[in-house]
Formats: C-alpha cells, structure tokens, sequence
C-alpha cells in the first residue's frame, strides 16, 4: 500500500483549512444533503444553474480532512462548467478513486489528480467521493443522498475496491 | 529511549505476565505497514489466543457432528461438549443454573431475543421502557421497534459532562406505567462503568424487570448475575477472546419460562403436529435450529483462559493501561478526551483539534496503531457532545505501556502533518 501520508500533502492539507467556495447560496437553483452513514459525515452541496453552466457553487458540512478537500476542490473544479461537463467530471473522479481511470489517456482531471492515492485506501474512497455523489444528486434533483443508496452507481463500484 | 523506560515501568498489575500473555496471541506478531501491530479496538472485538483456536482445531478435527439428534458417538460428544460450554459460560458469570444460559449469536441477538420474546408479550400501548443516553444502538433499536408496535413510550436516562448517568433523573423517570429497563453496564464510547447494580435494586422496588447489556463489562471485570440480581445479562463471545457469532443471554429462569421463544423451528420443540406444537424448556425454547456449535465450544474455552489469568488481575492491569493512556495522553495540547467518569473501563475516547477522527485513523494506521474512528454505534452519544465522531483506543489485558506510548506519538504525528 502506498504511504497514506503521501495523500496528506499540501495542496489537501490547504483546501481542508482554506476551503473555497464553503457555505451557502441565497438563491441556489439546486441542493442536494450527502451523508455518510457509516462515519456521520454530512456535506451539502448547493448551486445555481444558469442556462446549462454552473454559475455558482458552495458546500458545507461536517468531514473528514479528504472529504473537505475534495469538496473544496470539486467547487473550483466544476464553477463555470456546463452541467455535462460536470458530470463527465464526476465520472471520471469516481473512476479515478476505484482505480479505474487510465490516468495516461484522456481525461479532464487536472489539479484533481491529488486524490490518485485513495485508490489505495479503500476504506477511505468514500470519503473523497461524498462531495461528488451530492452534486451528481444535486444535478439530478434528488434532495438527499448517501454512499450506501442504493440507487447509487458509485455504490457497487466501492464494494468492488 | 521513552519506550524503554516505561516498558520497566510496568508494574500495572503484579502477577500479570504481559509477554508471556502476547504470546500465546499469534495476530500480535503482526506487522502493519512495517510496524508491529498496536491493537487497541478491543472494544470492538478482542483477539483469539492460540488454547481458543486450539479448541476449535480440535472440535472440527475430531468431535464434530449435530447436537440433540443422532445416536451415534460423535454426536454424543459434541453435544456433551457444547452443553460443557454452557456450564463454563454458567460459572464464568455465576449464573445459579445452567439452563438459565442461552447461547446467542452475540449480544444484539441477546437484546433481540428479550424484546420479542418478553417485551412483544408484556408490554403493551402507553408502557414505557427506560433506557440512558450511551446506549449502543443494539440497545436502542430493538426497543424503538417493540415500542412502535405496541405504542410504547421510550423514556431515556440523561449522561452528565463527565459522561455519567445522571441518577436522579432515571429515579425520576419511573411511574406506574414503567415496564422495562434496559442498560448498559459499560459505555463502549465514553467507557463509563455505571451503577448497574443500584439501578436495579431501584426497578426491582417498583417490579420493573432490567436488562444488562454487558458487551463491554463481562471482558473487563468479575461479572456476578446473582449479585447484581439483573432479570437479564447480554454479551457477546467475539469482545471476550472468543469467536464471532456467539454469544449469550442470561435471564432468571422464572422469566425465561414466561415468555414467548423468539425464533421457531427444530430443538426449541418437544412435539409438532399441524394442531399444535409444545414448546422445549429452557434454554432450548431459545435455542431454534442448529447453533454455533464449534463457536460455543470455543468460548468456553475463551472463558477458561481468561479465568486462568483471573478477571481481576485483568481488571488491573487494564485500569494501569487507563490511567497511564490518560495521564499522558492529557498532556497532549490539542486533545481532548471525551468521557471523564470516576469509574472507567480502559477505554479512551478523544478528538484532537482541527483533525478529523478518519483522518486520524488512517495516519495511526500508518504506524501500524489499530484504534477505532466514528460513532461507535452510539450517535445519541455523539449528539450529546455535538461532535460527528471520536476518535476510541480500547484496550485489552494484552496490551501495554509501550502500545500506549506508541499511541501517544502516533497522535502526535498526526498533528505534525496537520500543524
């Protein structure tokens, strides 16, 4: 296993103290509640659509130090991109968590590749994907949602890591 | 070297031979991440000796068959062996007959079995159950069902800062139409002891039954049913050097007859025709379809070492192992410990400023230090704290003062790469 503590680098250790984009929207066109049921971590995820671009985003919520800072790094990621966009994104961050995104070939993952080494530590994708999972509900109108719904795609994928 | 130092300072327990103990635990040779394991999620499940796999070996090997069935000598003496194991597990916590021993598979199954078998029976709309604050959801959500059901109150005993039942107010929760009590003797989060005992005697003057869900008591300490005069006494095997899915319910036979079996189907029947079918006796009336036979077996044999060792020096050593990890883990700026009662078992639950718990798990993990991050199945608790999670160490008889020292500067590495 790779050393965790090559995960806990700086750009992750600075989002998680400095998260951007944390807190609420006043007037946000879709939100979604992630939560975590096997720790109790919790994240919401709010944003406002304009057209088919996410002209704003903010989270907030109580996590662990990868969660937050996939949060954080999420908003700045997917802020000013069209919804499909996003959700190209999302797949490919999920399939980057689970070790199975060719990181050599094409993809959209930038700054993001920080979180490469979850794919080593199992028990903690859920964590880095939280954030994911509630702006893909988010997207999708679904109000709440959790890393163990069932309807969830990314479910059977961690069970697989 | 630190270490060193306090591996002379040792003396937690006289009598108790922690390196002759290790070794006789073969997962403690582990190394984890290139360090030697420090296990301390004991509260979550305790680590088999090699005389418990042994036994199992040894039941597979040569005594295996069914129970109560055939003629035949195997099982003949598998069923002798298992109904040994009863006994054991009947003197271990000095129950005053044997058939007042029912084996489970653990201590939710225990719980389980009381709230079908005497809460569906005797409680009933407007009852109310007492349960506290750091109740396990084991003992919770059971009760939530049975009280949904029959429209049942549950009322529930609030914890105090230092994470101590407050007794005025269980006492002030009793009135005529209190039905049940159900608590646990120690907190698997804040590792609080509570007066187990005094509540009782309180319920029994108002003919309120108790239960005791003992999963993390009957591992540390000298257990006595017949003392604390519980009506009922859950554990489980797995926390007690045992295997999984076993465990055990004991209930005062008076009670036990009176109610309802919880599960139907073979060796809890003396006769079934399609018109009626009469019910075994005690314990078997609990004991549907095959059991664990080999996991039963096999936490006897659990129960024979630890009474080799003696509870109460475990209970020594263990208190040594606690007031040694808080002391030092006090001195840690930045960490605070959740749970302070006057009598604690070694269990040290604590948050460490702007760290997550799983963050500082996997860092801990790293060091090849098990402990356990989360709610610990008890989110009432964490409630009542306001915070998301903790971080627990929980020790065993087989830990020491450098698994604690290991500990401490695990901690303070996570920090470092927080700071």
């Amino acid at each position: 296993m790779t050393d965790p503590r090559a995960l806990y680098q700086e750009v992750i250790l600075d989002h998680n103290k400095k998260p951007r984009n944390y807190g609420t929207l006043a007037h946000a066109s879709h939100q979604a509640a992630g939560h975590n049921p096997l720790c109790g971590d919790h994240i919401d995820v709010a944003l406002h659509l304009s057209g088919e671009c996410i002209a704003c985003i903010a989270f907030q919520g109580a996590s662990c130090a990868i969660c937050k800072a996939s949060a954080s790094m999420m908003t700045v990621a997917v802020k000013g991109k069209t919804r499909a966009e996003a959700e190209t994104l999302i797949h490919e961050f999920t399939d980057m968590s689970t070790g199975k995104l060719d990181l050599s070939g094409d993809h959209h993952i930038g700054r993001l590749v920080v979180f490469a080494g979850i794919a080593d530590l199992p028990v903690r994708v859920k964590c880095a994907i939280l954030p994911w999972h509630t702006l893909h509900a988010a997207l999708n109108a679904v109000e709440s949602t959790s890393t163990e719904a069932e309807l969830d795609p990314m479910h059977v994928t961690i069970g697989d890591a | 070297m630190t270490t060193l130092q306090m591996v002379r300072k040792e003396p937690a327990a006289p009598g108790l031979d922690v390196e002759r103990i290790r070794a006789d635990f073969p997962i403690l040779r582990l190394q984890v991440n290139g360090k030697p394991l420090v296990y301390l999620d004991n509260a979550a499940s305790s680590q088999m000796p090699q005389q418990v796999i042994d036994r199992l070996v040894r039941y597979q090997t040569t005594q295996h068959a069914n129970i109560n069935r055939a003629v035949h000598a195997l099982s003949e003496i598998s069923t002798n062996e298992y109904e040994q194991a009863r006994r054991k597990l009947q003197h271990f916590i000095h129950a005053r007959e044997e058939r007042e021993v029912i084996f489970t598979s653990g201590t939710t199954d225990a719980i389980n079995l009381v709230m079908h078998g005497y809460g569906r029976k005797f409680i009933g709309p407007g009852d109310e159950i007492i349960l506290t604050t750091m109740e396990h959801h084991s003992n919770i959500v059971p009760w939530q069902m049975l009280a949904e059901e029959k429209g049942a109150t549950i009322r529930v005993v609030p914890i105090n800062d230092a994470g101590e039942l407050v007794i005025d107010d269980y006492e002030k929760l009793f009135n005529e139409r209190t039905k049940f009590v159900s608590v646990m003797h120690v907190s698997n989060a804040l590792g609080t002891i509570n007066p187990v005992k005094q509540m009782i005697a309180f319920a029994h003057a108002r003919g309120v039954p108790v239960l005791v869900d003992g999963a993390q008591a009957v591992p540390h300490m000298q257990v006595d049913v017949q003392d604390l005069d519980c009506d009922f006494y859950a554990f489980s095997g797995h926390k007690l050097c045992g295997p999984t899915g076993i465990g055990i319910l004991y209930g005062k036979a008076a009670l036990l007859e009176r109610m309802q079996p919880f599960k139907g189907g073979g060796d809890m029947i003396l006769s079934v025709t399609f018109e009626k079918t009469t019910y075994n006796t005690i314990p078997h009336k609990f004991e549907a379809g095959t059991p664990p036979i080999a996991a039963a077996i096999g936490l006897g044999a659990a129960v024979d070492y630890l009474s080799a060792i003696g509870m109460d020096a475990i209970a020594d050593h263990e208190l040594g192992l606690l007031n040694y990890a808080t002391a030092q883990l006090s001195r840690v700026p930045g960490v605070r410990i959740i749970g302070t009662a006057k009598n604690k078992a070694a269990v040290l639950s604590f948050t460490v400023d702007g760290v997550h718990p799983h963050d500082i798990g996997t860092l801990l993990n790293q060091e090849g230090v098990a402990v356990r991050t989360g709610h610990h199945c008890a989110q009432p608790v964490m409630q009542r704290y306001k915070l998301p999670a903790t971080s627990r160490a929980s020790f065993a008889f087989y830990n020491t003062l450098a698994e604690v020292d290991a500990l401490i500067a695990g901690i303070r590495s996570v920090q470092k790469v927080f700071s």
